[in-house]
């Protein structure tokens, strides 16, 4: 690492930049087949469980009454809040103008994507009956019936749809130069592949001015969306009477959570990234230590957030909710909740508190426990409640997830691996271009 | 769009069906259960599912332990869909699967349900039911199905209906007769099999009606009260 140090990024010339970066599109090692066809079989499994599902119906979930919603819920929640990684935090770097943004974009705002084509499956294979779930769009149709746009449901569909759009447009727009020049580098299906998405961008004044007003104005635009999204994510659970769901805190606090969670996964394939795909010296160790920083921010917000949401529930003293409330701090769940907090925050806290202690080995060890920590606080928003409703006769132990849903749950994260290996297959990581245009800020 | 599905129904419903249920006569003995699963259709669920907490009763009996051992009371109270005024299912469902029928019963339209099970989420009675799977009878159980109620497919959520069919079938031989709906004309599965007699189905728009008196004996309080979504059965008993 230290070798990489001497040599940094504004030391070398362009072409060499766009050598190292363009290498992988180029080159496959065996590795990397090797990992695909993995990660590719335990998708493809995945796939099998979801039509198994289908095929004998969701009964053979460990959903009960009335835990009706369980895993895929959580894991829906979990997604989306990655999601917010990517296009959230490149659209704020590029609003304050961050000038060490650069090599950090894009690998941003492809996670944003493929998180949301994933988090966005979870509620349809959620569904009792999910070959009708377009039932749910609005669109004039044969039932002469709208959707009913009084239900959190409908506002969630509108507003991830609404921000795969953006997220897809921000991946895309400054993606185009890159693709020009790919084009002009290339042979074959690959010429045209560029070629076709490049749109026959020339580089003159006019484009360019175009993209950076473009850019401007979905920079704005998506934070407003982003923002929006979890929020309304967090709505699917407080517009609910269910006993500690009902709360104003958890738009905010679920927006915290997943700008949490998604810096987390993005330092986390930074630095996997870096290390696979040789770009140690773009990915130099201050952009860790510039997000970490975010992080080590975030980490303290989502403890004032979590201190806030159970004081004010303890201190209450409402029966139904401190039925809940018990069971999470020092009851059934009260393992998983105190393992979260130590995820959350005791281990980020110290470890990025500690500057002698922080590097990127201990960034990525914190991500982990992070992702560890966030998967674990929606486990516990989502169970203990349902397991709980207002009337005790209706209470239930536990739940117990089925091989099909831990399945389907596991298989996502390969799909993810998947699709994120197949995208550094086909384009540039780093955005080339934005060395060239804008040399140094 | 061209239809009007709106413009046949009435504008002002004559009915508001309620239900009161005295539980000082309840004895627990479960004939409601059992002649609500006739009455509709209800699938029959396996030990093992049923042990996973899958059962489908749209009315069930809970009971409540007052004491100690052996000195111990047991007090039993029949929970069926509350057809809440306010319904907090209704709300949250985004394909309009459940909503508010003009006399105020809270109708389940299994042909638009998705099975997002939100409502079930939102239903604080824990009355709303999953059709986990496809639903099953054991031979030859099948053959005793009740031609005025559908059969539910899987993926989709029930519930209690206050026997809607049998609403339906009373409004329709009044006006045959010509004849307003008497008083107590219309008995659901559960009212018309409770032993005690501790069921009362009506009209609560009708202040003379039996339930409306019942609900206004001051022996009335609904389950639940202090969450405001207006419950329309009523639970009887002697006041403390």
């Amino acid at each position: 690492m230290k070798s990489n140090m001497a040599t940094t990024v504004h030391t070398l010339p362009h072409d060499r930049l766009q050598e190292d970066v363009w290498r992988p599109l180029r080159e496959t090692s065996t590795r990397y087949v090797i990992t695909v066809l993995l990660v590719g079989a335990v998708a493809l499994w995945g796939l099998f469980c979801w039509g198994y599902q289908i095929h004998k119906g969701i009964g053979v979930v460990g959903k009960n009454r009335p835990s009706m919603w369980a895993f895929y819920i959580l894991n829906f929640v979990f997604w989306i809040g990655i999601s917010h990684a990517g296009t959230l935090i490149s659209a704020i770097l590029r609003l304050t103008h961050a000038g060490w943004r650069k090599p950090v974009t894009r690998a941003a705002e492809a996670i944003t994507v493929f998180c949301l084509m994933i988090g966005g499956l979870f509620p349809i294979i959620h569904l009792g009956r999910p070959w009708i779930f377009y039932y749910l769009i609005p669109y004039p149709n044969q039932r002469v019936l709208w959707p009913n746009f009084r239900s959190p449901l409908v506002w969630d569909l509108t507003a991830i749809l609404t921000y795969l759009t953006g997220s897809v447009l921000f991946l895309y727009l400054p993606m185009i130069p890159d693709l020009a020049q790919l084009a002009l580098h290339t042979t074959g299906w690959r010429r045209f592949l560029y070629r076709t998405l490049a749109l026959g961008w020339t580089g003159s004044d006019r484009e360019w001015h175009a993209l950076e007003r473009a850019m401007k104005l979905m920079a704005g635009l998506i934070l407003a969306v982003a923002v929006s999204v979890h929020t309304v994510v967090a709505w699917d659970f407080a517009m609910a009477i269910a006993p500690l769901w009902h709360s104003t805190i958890f738009g905010p606090y679920f927006v915290v959570g997943a700008i949490f969670s998604g810096i987390a996964a993005l330092l986390l394939i930074m630095a996997v990234i870096r290390k696979f795909m040789n770009l140690e010296a773009y990915l130099e160790p201050r952009h860790f230590e510039n997000l970490s920083r975010l992080l080590f921010l975030m980490c303290l917000l989502w403890l004032y957030f979590t201190v806030s949401e159970n004081l004010t529930a303890w201190y209450g003293n409402q029966p139904h909710e401190m039925q809940v409330f018990g069971t999470r701090v020092r009851g059934q769940y009260a393992p998983w909740f105190w393992l979260m907090v130590v995820c959350n925050f005791i281990v980020p806290f110290v470890l990025l508190g500690i500057r002698r202690l922080r590097n990127i080995t201990t960034i990525s060890i914190s991500s982990v426990c992070v992702l560890i920590g966030m998967w674990l606080e929606r486990f516990l928003i989502v169970f203990p409640t349902l397991a709980h409703p207002p009337l005790a006769a209706a209470w239930t132990t536990g739940y117990n997830p089925t091989w099909v849903e831990i399945s389907i749950a596991v298989s996502t994260f390969a799909a993810m691996a998947l699709l994120y290996l197949i995208f550094s297959k086909l384009f540039p990581i780093i955005a080339v271009w934005e060395y060239r245009y804008v040399p140094d800020e | 769009m061209g239809v009007s599905l709106v413009a046949d129904q009435p504008k002002a419903a004559e009915h508001r069906w309620g239900m009161a249920i005295d539980l000082d006569r309840c004895t627990g003995c479960e004939a409601c259960v059992v002649a609500c699963h006739a009455e509709n259709n209800l699938p029959v669920i396996e030990p093992a599912e049923a042990a996973r907490g899958r059962t489908v009763h749209w009315i069930r009996v809970d009971r409540y332990y007052e004491g100690e051992f052996p000195d111990v009371k047991v007090k039993y109270m029949p929970v069926l869909c509350q057809h809440c005024d306010d319904a907090p299912c209704e709300p949250v469902c985004p394909v309009y699967a459940t909503y508010h029928n003009p006399e105020g019963l809270n109708v389940q339209v299994y042909n638009r349900c998705v099975g997002t099970r939100y409502c079930a989420n939102n239903c604080p009675y824990s009355v709303r039911f999953f059709n986990f799977f496809e639903p099953h009878w054991d031979s030859p159980l099948e053959l005793q199905h009740n031609p005025d109620v559908a059969v539910r497919m899987v993926g989709v959520m029930e519930k209690c209906t206050f026997c809607v069919q049998r609403v339906q079938r009373g409004k329709r031989d009044a006006k045959e007769a010509g004849q307003p709906v008497a008083d107590g004309a219309i008995q659901p599965a559960c009212v018309q099999s409770c032993p005690a007699e501790a069921m009362v189905f009506g009209d609560l728009s009708d202040p003379e009606s039996k339930v409306s008196r019942l609900a206004e004996s001051g022996r009335a309080t609904r389950l639940l009260e202090d969450l405001g979504v207006k419950p329309k059965v009523f639970y009887l008993q002697k006041a403390k």
